[in-house]
């Protein structure tokens, strides 16, 4: 666990930078952590899906699985993919300050 | 509802502590009357194990007192303790236990059950793709060996792990490994979802050469040119497949209002097994949403816990919230040796010795013969100790830390992955 200033503001993250405490998070670290994994600018579109993840790990205590999102998040895989490359569902989960999803077990 | 490893656990569990002689009445329902021991899925496409040597009559399993219905579940309507069946008839309940397990979902990627299904893709995960697969390998002369988890949950996480350690054997014994590459496509960044084990069982596929190809989410099967593509554009090119196709819980979970969440898993309270859409309804095993593996020993954990607060529930009392998550497997490594994985919800798999501490004589996270030895008497534990309701020696319902070697956590796990 280590501390890192996101967006002025003083976090703890994991070791792969995940935050460990949801109510820290705001939108600006969110578009911080974005720029730094390659993505420039969130579009509503990837607010949809942030936001989506996080009330349903706020409500549920469990950030829903790739194909939970593709199913219920109102964006398709395909394009979960073409708006945060590589990972969408871990990366979604970063921006939105929730802990990285389990893969589940 | 159901009669695979849970259902018919719990129901004779519930029959033995109840007695013949009560007014509680039992009654299975299942859509055939097949019991598969799916463990030994693993060893039928290598031909250790005939296809129709693994299951037995469902109805053959269940103590007397124990009424066995065929039907198939339309839906279950809770706010009226009723079960629907396809036809029309109904069964009226005080209780329902769902044990209705994990269904193959093949069709739900693109191109799997296409072109060349049945042909160079399979699955092992069902009687019929276990033999048709075992017939493949047969006539297999060397190239490509992809297997693929499409994504995670599955039914036991380890198999496909297994199954390439278990290639790798059948392939040296062959002469054809020189002639083959193993890969293992996984959407987890690693072998296994928890650390310790996953670095561990890592470096067991680097020393067998099988390559991992991590965090690869499959998208879509292009059976005619023999490509596995992933969502973010990766591709395997492959001769023979072999695919865990997702999973997902029975057809009627999606017709019955508040039972199970997106991917028809029951919801419920992952300590008392009860189900959130009403006190009344519990579900045991693969069916389930808890966080802990859909695997036989898990539901056989659980089952201590549910014939419980079953009792509980009937009594008027207060349910226990006794289930830790507790799972318990043996990992086939080939050369006839295994090694034994024991975790539950918060502590991860870790070696040591099992069950006696220091002493064994099981090793945890080790390779070792008697660790096969072990996995191949379970074979025997289950049908005749196991579902019967018996108490298996020395195994206790929740995980024991005792035996096992916490040096290699790090220090902000401890313990806990959860």
């Amino acid at each position: 666990m280590t501390t890192v200033t996101l967006a002025g503001t003083p976090v703890e993250v994991d070791d792969e930078g995940f935050l460990q405490k949801p109510e820290q998070w705001t939108r600006e670290m969110g578009e911080e952590m974005a720029r730094s994994a390659g993505i420039e600018k969130l579009t509503e579109r990837h607010w949809q899906v942030i936001d989506f993840m996080r009330k349903t790990y706020l409500d549920t205590g469990a950030a829903p699985s790739m194909r939970a999102l593709g199913k219920t998040s109102g964006v398709a895989i395909k394009e979960l993919y073409e708006l945060f490359p590589k990972g969408p569902a871990k990366l979604a989960a970063k921006i939105g300050g929730i802990p990285k999803p389990r893969g589940c077990v | 509802m159901g009669g695979g490893t849970g259902g018919t656990l719990i129901a004779n569990k519930l029959r033995r502590r109840y007695g013949a002689e009560t007014e509680i009445e039992i009654t299975v329902v299942d859509r055939d009357d097949r019991h598969v021991y799916q463990p030994d899925l693993l060893f039928v496409p290598f031909g250790l194990v005939e296809s129709d040597s693994i299951y037995r009559p469902r109805s053959k399993q269940l103590r007397s007192g124990i009424e066995f219905r065929l039907g198939k579940v339309e839906r279950v309507e809770s706010e009226k303790n009723t079960v629907h069946l396809v036809g029309g008839e109904t069964l009226p309940y005080d209780v329902l236990v769902v044990a209705s397990g994990a269904e193959l979902l093949p069709e739900e990627t693109e191109g799997l059950t296409g072109p060349g299904w049945g042909a160079t893709a399979f699955t092992y995960y069902s009687v019929e793709g276990a033999a048709a697969l075992n017939k493949a390998m047969e006539g297999f002369e060397g190239g490509r060996l992809v297997v693929n988890i499409v994504e995670m949950p599955i039914k036991c996480p380890i198999a496909p792990l297994e199954f390439c350690f278990l290639s790798d054997w059948w392939l040296q014994k062959r002469g054809l490994r020189k002639k083959t590459e193993i890969v293992l496509a996984t959407p987890l960044d690693g072998a296994f979802t928890k650390p310790v084990a996953s670095r561990i069982l890592g470096e067991l596929l680097e020393k067998k050469k099988i390559l991992v190809e991590a965090e690869f989410a499959a998208g879509r099967v292009d059976g005619d040119a023999r490509k596995l593509h992933s969502w973010d554009e990766r591709e395997i090119d492959y001769d023979l497949l072999v695919s865990i196709p997702l999973h997902g819980g029975s057809p009627f979970v999606e017709s019955s209002d508040g039972l199970g969440d997106e991917l028809g898993f029951i919801v419920v309270d992952p300590n008392t097994l009860q189900a959130k859409v009403a006190p009344n309804v519990f579900a045991i095993g693969d069916a389930t949403n808890v966080p802990t593996s859909k695997a036989g020993a898990v539901a056989h954990f659980q089952a201590e816990t549910l014939s419980e607060n079953v009792q509980h529930f009937l009594a008027g009392e207060e349910l226990e919230k006794s289930f830790d998550g507790h799972a318990n497997c043996f990992i086939e490594t080939g050369f006839s040796k295994a090694l034994l994985l024991d975790f539950n919800y918060d502590v991860e798999p870790l070696p040591g010795k099992f069950p006696f501490p220091g002493v064994g004589p099981m090793s945890l996270l080790r390779e070792s013969r008697l660790d096969h030895l072990g996995k191949l008497a379970f074979r025997w534990l289950y049908w005749h100790l196991l579902l019967p309701g018996r108490r298996i020696p020395l195994i206790s319902a929740q995980l024991k830390m005792a035996g096992k070697d916490t040096s290699l956590l790090s220090s902000t796990e401890e313990g806990v992955t959860g």
